[in-house]
C-alpha cells in the first residue's frame, strides 16, 4: 500500500469534455481521498455521467488534468491499461457478458489481465459471490438472473481485479424497487470496508448513511458540494434547494 | 388479495389427455368444411403428382446406370482395382473409419450433458460413410449382387464397430477427453486431405500405399465434399477477418477490406471461376503454377469469404456498446475484448446466416464443372453422355440431387442443433 488514509487517490483540476459544440463537463474540480465515499447527483444531462466516465477513461477529457492513484490520464495508452486495472466500474444496465456464466464473467479479467491461475480466480470470484450473497448462482447465466442479482455479480466482477477505486453509474436506476435495496446493502458493507468509491446515485439515503461528501452536478458544472448534512440540511444554492426538494418529496 | 393467492394454491393444472391420432386428424385436417375442402384437394394433388413421379421411379427409369457408374459419381477417377490400376481408394475408405472413431469418442466422453454440437457438426461428414460402402457394391461385376450385399453389410458393421470401440474409449476415459477429441477434429482435416492427396512418387508406380494421387483424379462426389469442407474451413477465419478489417480504425486496412469485398461480391462466382483458371497462372512467377482443383479451392474460398465478411459484420453490429466498455472497464485489451466477449456473441447471432451460406456454398461447387473440374455434377454430365445409358437424365440428376440434399439437409440440422445448444443461458 503507497498511499495511506487520507492520500487523495482522485484528482479532478478544471476537467472539460465537449460532444461536438455541445460543452458537456464546464470545468469540474474534485478530490476523493483514499477509503473517501462520495455521491454524486443532478439532474440528467448534467454531466455526471460523463465525469464519472472519465476517471476510467471511458471518455477522454479534453481539457484539464486527472490524475488516478498518482497517474496522470492523457493520451499514453500504457497509463489507460494501468488506470483501469485500478478502477472497478459498475454500470446502470448491469453489462454483464451473457454467453459466460457468471462464474466465468467474474474470472475472466483476472486471468486473462491480472493472469492470475484459474484455482486462484475461482477460490477469489467464489468468495466474492458469497460477498455479495449469492454464491449459489455461481453456474447460471446473467440472463436466467433478476436484475438485482445480476448487478451484485457486476459488482463481484468489478472487485475481482481488486480495484483501489470503484465507481458506480447510477447502479440501482435500471432495479425495481424491492431489489434496489440489495445492490444497495452490498455497496454499504463495501463503503464500511474501506474502499474509495464514486458514486453517481440519486438514492439519497444511502448518501445520506454512507457518503463523506455530496457533489450536486448541473449543467456540467459542480454547483454546490458538501458533507450530507450540509447538502440535506443547509443548502446554499437555490437551484439544489429545488433539485432535492423534486426527488426528496415522495 | 390474500383470497386470490390462497386460491392459486389449490388450482392443479389441467392434466392434459394425450390426443390420438383421430384426433389429431380430426382437429388438424377436418376442422371445418373449409379444411376438409382444402385437405381433399391436397390429397388428390399429392395423389396426382405421386402417381405420376413412382409410376416413372418403378416403370420406366432406368436404373441399372447408377451402379454401373456409381464409383465415377462418388471419387471419379480416382485410382482403383476395377480401372485395372493400383487401389487406393481405401485410403478413403480409412479417412471414414477415422472418422467414425473420432465421432464415438467424442460422443463417449461428452456423456450426456453438452457437447453433442460438435457431435452434430460430426454427422455431416458421416454420409461420407456412403462412399466405400457402395462403391464396393458398384465394383462388383454383374451376377455378384449377394456377395455386394455382402459385403456392403460387412463395410456398415466395420464402421460401426470402430464407432463403438471409439464410444467406449470415450466412455471409459470420461470428460477427460473432450480436449484430446478436440485436438483429434483439428487434426482430422489436415490428415483428410494428406490420405486423399498422397505424397512422394507417382500413384501409377504403386510403390507405397500413400503415393501421391494428383487432384486431376480427385472427382465426383469426394470433390464436391472436398471443395465444400476446404471452402468452409479456409473462408470463416478469412471472412471474420475481413470483417474486422471493415470496421478497423486503420483507413489502409478498412478500404482494403471494402475494396476486395466490394469486388468479389461484385463479380458472379463462374467469372471468378473462370479468372482462377485461366489467369491465375498469368500471375505467377514462372515454374509455379497450381492445378485446376487447387485454383478453384482458392476461387470458392475467397468468394465465400467475401460473403462471410458482411454476415459477420452484421452479427458485430447487433453487440451493444455496453460490452465494450464492461471489457474496457475490467482491463481487457482490444484483442481480448474482441476474442473472449464480441466475437463469441457476433458469431452465435449470425449461425442461421452463416450456415445457410456454407449450404449455398456446397452447392455453388457444382458450377467447377464449368472450368472442366468433375465434381458431382461434372460427372453426372459425363455419365448422361455415355452412349451405353443414352436417355438416363432424369435418373441421374434425381441421384444426384439426392446427395446434394442429403449434405445441404445435414448441414441445416447441425447449424439448428449448434443455435439449441448454444442456445441456453441467452434469454
Amino acid at each position: 500500500m503507497t498511499s495511506s488514509n487520507g492520500d487523495p487517490m482522485i484528482i479532478a483540476q478544471d476537467v472539460h469534455k465537449w460532444y461536438g459544440n455541445f460543452h458537456a463537463l464546464r470545468g469540474i474540480s474534485m478530490e476523493v481521498k483514499k477509503g473517501e465515499v462520495v455521491v454524486i447527483f443532478g439532474p440528467s444531462g448534467s454531466g455526471k455521467s460523463t465525469f464519472i466516465r472519465t476517471i476510467n477513461r471511458l471518455e477522454h477529457h479534453e481539457k484539464g488534468k486527472i490524475v488516478v492513484d498518482g497517474i496522470e490520464l492523457n493520451a499514453d495508452m500504457h497509463n489507460i491499461e494501468a488506470i483501469r486495472m485500478e478502477t472497478g466500474m459498475v454500470f446502470q444496465q448491469f453489462n454483464l457478458f451473457p454467453h459466460l456464466t457468471v462464474m466465468q464473467n467474474i474470472m475472466l479479467a483476472p486471468i486473462q489481465v491480472r493472469k492470475k491461475s484459474k484455482a486462484e480466480a475461482q477460490e477469489k470470484a467464489m468468495e466474492l459471490l458469497e460477498r455479495v450473497e449469492i454464491p449459489e448462482q455461481a453456474l447460471k447465466y446473467p440472463g436466467q438472473l433478476s436484475g438485482g442479482q445480476q448487478q451484485r455479480v457486476a459488482i463481484a466482477r468489478a472487485l475481482a481485479m481488486e480495484p483501489k477505486i470503484m465507481l458506480f453509474d447510477e447502479p440501482t436506476s435500471a432495479l425495481d424497487p424491492e431489489m434496489i435495496k440489495e445492490v444497495l446493502d452490498v455497496m454499504t458493507e463495501l463503503a464500511k470496508s474501506g474502499m474509495t468509491m464514486v458514486v453517481v446515485s440519486h438514492e439519497m439515503g444511502f448518501a445520506r448513511a454512507v457518503a463523506q461528501r455530496m457533489y450536486f452536478f448541473d449543467e456540467g458544472l459542480i454547483v454546490e458540494s458538501g458533507s450530507p448534512d450540509e447538502i440535506f440540511h443547509a443548502p446554499q444554492e437555490d437551484r439544489t434547494k429545488l433539485f432535492l426538494s423534486q426527488i426528496l418529496k415522495h | 388479495m390474500t383470497t386470490s393467492v390462497s386460491m392459486h394454491k389449490g388450482i392443479q393444472p389441467p392434466t392434459s389427455a394425450r390426443p390420438t391420432a383421430l384426433d389429431w386428424i380430426k382437429i388438424n385436417l377436418f376442422s371445418s368444411w373449409l379444411n376438409t375442402l382444402l385437405t381433399l384437394f391436397s390429397v388428390t394433388l399429392i395423389y396426382v403428382i405421386l402417381r405420376g413421379a413412382l409410376g416413372w421411379a418403378f416403370t420406366e427409369a432406368n436404373w441399372a446406370v447408377i451402379p454401373a457408374k456409381l464409383r465415377l459419381l462418388l471419387v471419379g477417377q480416382y485410382p482403383s482395382a476395377v480401372a485395372g490400376e493400383v487401389d487406393y481408394v481405401w485410403r478413403v475408405s480409412l479417412c471414414l473409419y477415422i472418422l467414425a472413431a473420432i465421432i464415438g469418442l467424442h460422443w463417449g466422453a461428452s456423456g450426456r450433458s453438452g457437447e453433442r454440437y460438435i457431435t452434430a457438426l460430426a454427422l455431416l461428414p458421416v454420409l461420407m460413410a456412403l462412399i466405400p460402402v457402395v462403391y464396393h457394391l458398384a465394383v462388383r461385376p454383374e451376377g455378384h449382387t449377394l456377395g455386394a450385399a455382402f459385403l456392403l453389410a460387412l463395410q456398415i458393421l466395420a464402421l460401426d464397430l470402430v464407432g463403438l470401440v471409439g464410444w467406449l474409449i470415450g466412455r471409459w476415459r470420461g470428460r477427460r477427453f473432450i480436449r484430446l477429441a478436440a485436438i483429434l477434429w483439428i487434426l482430422y482435416f489436415p490428415l483428410v486431405i494428406v490420405l486423399v492427396r498422397g505424397f512422394g512418387a507417382d500413384y501409377r508406380e504403386g510403390i507405397t500405399p500413400f503415393a501421391s494421387v494428383p487432384t486431376r483424379l480427385w472427382g465426383g462426389l469426394l470433390l464436391s465434399l472436398l471443395l465444400a469442407i476446404v471452402g468452409i474451413v479456409f473462408s470463416f477465419p478469412i471472412g471474420v477477418a475481413l470483417a474486422l478489417g471493415r470496421r478497423s480504425k486503420l483507413v489502409v486496412i478498412r478500404a482494403l477490406s471494402v475494396i476486395y469485398i466490394e469486388f468479389i461480391r461484385g463479380v458472379p462466382l463462374i467469372s471468378l471461376l473462370f479468372i482462377g483458371s485461366l489467369m491465375l497462372n498469368l500471375f505467377m512467377p514462372s515454374g509455379i503454377s497450381f492445378d485446376g482443383v487447387v485454383r478453384a479451392m482458392v476461387v470458392i474460398t475467397l468468394f465465400s469469404a467475401a460473403y462471410l465478411a458482411e454476415n459477420v459484420r452484421g452479427g458485430l453490429q447487433c453487440i451493444p456498446k455496453g460490452q465494450y466498455e464492461a471489457a474496457s472497464a475490467i482491463g481487457l485489451g482490444g484483442f481480448q475484448t474482441m476474442f473472449f466477449i464480441i466475437l463469441p456473441q457476433a458469431l452465435r447471432a449470425v449461425i442461421p446466416v452463416m450456415m445457410g451460406q456454407f449450404i449455398g456454398l456446397f452447392k455453388d461447387t457444382s458450377l467447377v464443372a464449368i472450368v472442366g473440374l468433375l465434381d458431382l455434377l461434372g460427372i453426372a454430365g459425363g455419365v448422361i453422355a455415355d452412349p451405353n445409358y443414352l436417355g438416363t437424365q432424369r435418373e441421374v440428376l434425381l441421384f444426384i440431387s439426392l446427395f446434394y440434399f442429403a449434405f445441404s439437409y445435414a448441414l441445416s440440422y447441425t447449424s439448428r442443433r449448434i443455435e439449441t445448444n448454444l442456445g441456453v443461458g441467452t434469454r
